[in-house]
């Protein structure tokens, strides 16, 4: 089962396709996420980005057309094999939204029922403050916990969204476009939060905006549409590397603007 | 000055004449809904209060030639014993209790009911008594001439008396309360029965349930059967509940002797059989609203589907859940076919006391007594279905705070 030599990967993928009944969203994907690292993912609209991203923790088992070849290995463990519960993946691979969906009760509440339906036994009204001020929320929230999470502000919100995930304490958090619903000032904020928790968690991205993949990542992969429109990772590296120089044309051709 | 948003009158008028005329048909759509609602309400009270002709069988200001109600007690037990036989007083006492031992208020009503018998000789109409109060003057001059005794008095048949009293065969005597506890436990057991059943049901259907044949055919079917007459329901009731499961309706498992299988419980159930398609599309039409995103939130912190449905779809859907409940309750409150068909008897003047009792209902009593000849049933029906009416909106009332208190938390 276990894969010794493999496990100094955060997440592994092996031969991946991902199909949603007959169509192949994303073909033939192999790669390696590093620990404790950010990880952009990058690529025109519908090469399957978001599909890739939510078959890290099993989200797309909701899609009934849904179906996956391959491997994906969390330390070194096929998440996807028979005797695996998807709800104890999701429990370490976490994952934050595009449009900011607190639930409608209180700041409290929300972050604190994660923790607390994942039989989380020690003092909770400890954990909420740790888990808001590490998604850096605390001092605009502190003095109303009892406010409903909807009555904050959309970068609040998603902040919001962003400790509610950290209270269950996955190891990996997984994010699909977090910023696209907020302001610049606001994207900033979460991009530094996202440089914060990167010493104690592995992040992944996704994102459309260019800026914000060579500033707040460590590793970018390019994604892009094969002619029979499946999905297909291009080019995966040090960000440094591919925004400065890049290996594959389609990659330069997309970070200087020629398509998409 | 012309401006780049100036479009040219023939235009503007054309458009304008166009927007008035549907105006007017929307308008007149909700004037006409308005009127028929009014035009209800008004008939219904127009029978149900107006002045009353009244004979006496005995004077009752002849009997000691005072008003009853200056009477001692003693004075009344006389009365009672001067006008009664020797077996009627043993049969009143035997009922009562001693007749000295009543308190004044027992006293005068049985006087009133054994000697006085006040007989309606004519009822008038609110609109009558308000407008054609000189045509109804002559009238009752013309009748004083025959019988000198009359008693004319503004009565309004919704009366704390109508409220208290049980069912009879005089209209003057008759009551609701029967009728509004029948209606009451009835619809006890229909939502005990028909709302965990029906939000159940949704929650599969829309929460477990795949995409495959066999639910498709379920949910087609649930969909046809809230338009099914009622009356089929009634057939299926009396078939199952009455008649085969008769031990367990009638309470003989449970050692109730001498019963049959026309009960309260019986009644309770085919209601419940009868809404709960409504029940079961309108949850499901609650839980479908609630937004994808927040199943995803709940899932993406490692919740299960049990714990998601729990905390987060059932919350969210529950005011919408509610407002189908309302909907059904009224339904299953109005319903009148299915009830007779499971038994619910007219004539049953004791008061449930359990889901084993005979009942009789709210509109099954007002049908009954809008079916007698005699005019006076017809404005005691008008009164009891303003009782039907009020009993209608305190229950709705009841579900509408729960649910605005239940849609205020959280946001
Ligand atoms: N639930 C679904 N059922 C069927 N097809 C889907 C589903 N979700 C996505 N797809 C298809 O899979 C392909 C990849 O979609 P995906 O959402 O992963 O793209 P994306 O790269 O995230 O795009 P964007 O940048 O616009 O978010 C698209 O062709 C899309 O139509
Ligand atoms: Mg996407």
């Amino acid at each position: 089962m276990t894969h010794e030599t493999n496990n100094h990967y955060a997440i592994e993928t092996r031969g991946v396709n991902l199909y949603y009944g007959n169509f192949r969203a994303v073909k033939d994907v192999d790669l390696q996420i590093v620990p404790q690292k950010i990880t952009a993912i990058i690529g025109p609209s519908g090469c399957g980005k978001s599909t890739v991203l939510r078959s890290f923790n099993r989200m797309n088992d909701f899609v009934p057309s849904f179906r996956m070849e391959g491997e994906i290995l969390f330390h070194g463990q096929n998440i996807y094999a028979e005797d695996v519960d998807p709800v104890m993946v999701r429990q370490r691979i976490g994952m934050v939204f595009q449009k900011p969906n607190p639930f409608p009760k209180s700041i409290y509440e929300n972050v604190a029922w994660g923790a607390r339906i994942n039989g989380y036994k020690g003092n909770l009204d400890e954990l909420v403050e740790q888990t808001l001020r590490d998604a850096a929320l605390w001092d605009e929230v502190k003095d109303n916990l009892k406010k409903s999470g909807l009555s904050l502000s959309g970068g609040q919100q998603q902040r919001l969204c962003i400790a509610r995930a950290l209270a269950v304490k996955p190891e990996i958090i997984l994010m699909d476009e977090p910023c696209s619903a907020l302001d610049p000032i606001a994207t900033l904020k979460i991009e530094e939060l996202m440089r914060e928790l990167s010493r104690q968690y592995t992040i992944i991205i996704v994102t459309h905006n260019m800026q914000q993949a060579a500033r707040a990542s460590d590793y970018t992969a390019f994604f892009t549409m094969d002619d029979d429109r499946a999905g297909l990772m291009v080019e995966y590296g040090e960000t440094h590397q591919i925004f400065t120089n890049p290996r594959d044309q389609r990659t330069e051709d997309y970070i200087t603007g020629r398509f998409g | 000055m012309n401006n780049i948003f100036t479009s040219p009158r023939s235009i503007l008028a054309a458009r304008h004449a166009r927007g008035k005329f549907w105006r007017g048909v929307f308008f007149s759509s909700t004037l006409i809904g308005l009127i028929a609602l009014a035009a209800l309400i008004l008939t219904i009270l127009n029978r149900a209060a107006g002045l009353v002709v009244i004979t006496d069988a005995v004077d009752r200001n002849s009997l000691a030639g005072r008003p009853l109600t200056e009477l001692t007690r003693p004075e009344l037990v006389t009365i009672l014993q001067d006008h009664l036989t020797r077996t009627r007083l043993r049969t009143l006492e035997r009922n009562n209790g001693p007749l000295d031992s009543l308190d004044e208020e027992t006293l005068i009503n049985l006087v009133m009911e054994q000697v006085v018998k006040p007989t309606i000789r004519k009822s008038y109409t609110l609109a009558e008594t308000l407008f054609q109060r000189a045509a109804i003057e002559q009238e009752i001059a013309a009748m004083r001439a025959e019988t000198p005794n009359l008693q004319v008095e503004f009565r309004s048949w919704l009366n704390p008396g109508f409220l208290t009293r049980s069912m009879s065969a005089t209209p003057e005597l008759a009551g609701v309360r029967t009728a509004v506890l029948g209606s009451l436990w009835i619809i006890a057991i229909t939502i005990l029965v028909a709302f965990p059943i029906g939000v159940g049901a949704a929650i599969y259907l829309e929460e477990y349930a795949s995409e495959n044949r066999v639910n498709r055919i379920i949910q087609t079917n649930i969909d046809n059967l809230a338009g099914v007459p009622s009356i089929v329901y009634g057939i299926l009731g009396l078939a199952i509940f009455v008649r085969t499961l008769s031990h367990l309706t009638s309470g003989a498992v449970f050692g109730i002797q001498g019963s049959n299988g026309r009960t309260i419980l019986s009644a309770g159930l085919t209601m419940a059989l009868l809404i709960l398609p409504i029940l079961i599309i309108n949850a499901q039409e609650a839980i479908r609203a609630v937004p994808a995103s927040l199943r995803q939130a709940s899932y993406g912190l490692g919740a299960t589907r049990w714990q998601t449905i729990w905390h987060h779809v059932l919350p969210n859907a529950l005011p919408g859940i509610l407002t189908g409940t309302i909907l059904a309750i009224s339904r299953a409150l109005g319903e009148t076919a299915p009830l007779i068909l499971v038994g619910a008897s007219s004539l049953i003047n004791k008061d449930p006391t359990g889901v084993f009792s005979f009942f009789t209902a709210l509109p099954i009593q007002i049908y009954n007594w809008t079916a007698r000849p005699q005019p006076e049933f017809r404005n005691i029906a008008a009164a009891a279905i303003l009782v039907l009416l009020v009993v209608l909106l305190s229950l709705n009332s009841v579900a509408i705070v729960l649910r605005n208190r239940l849609s205020k938390r959280g946001t």
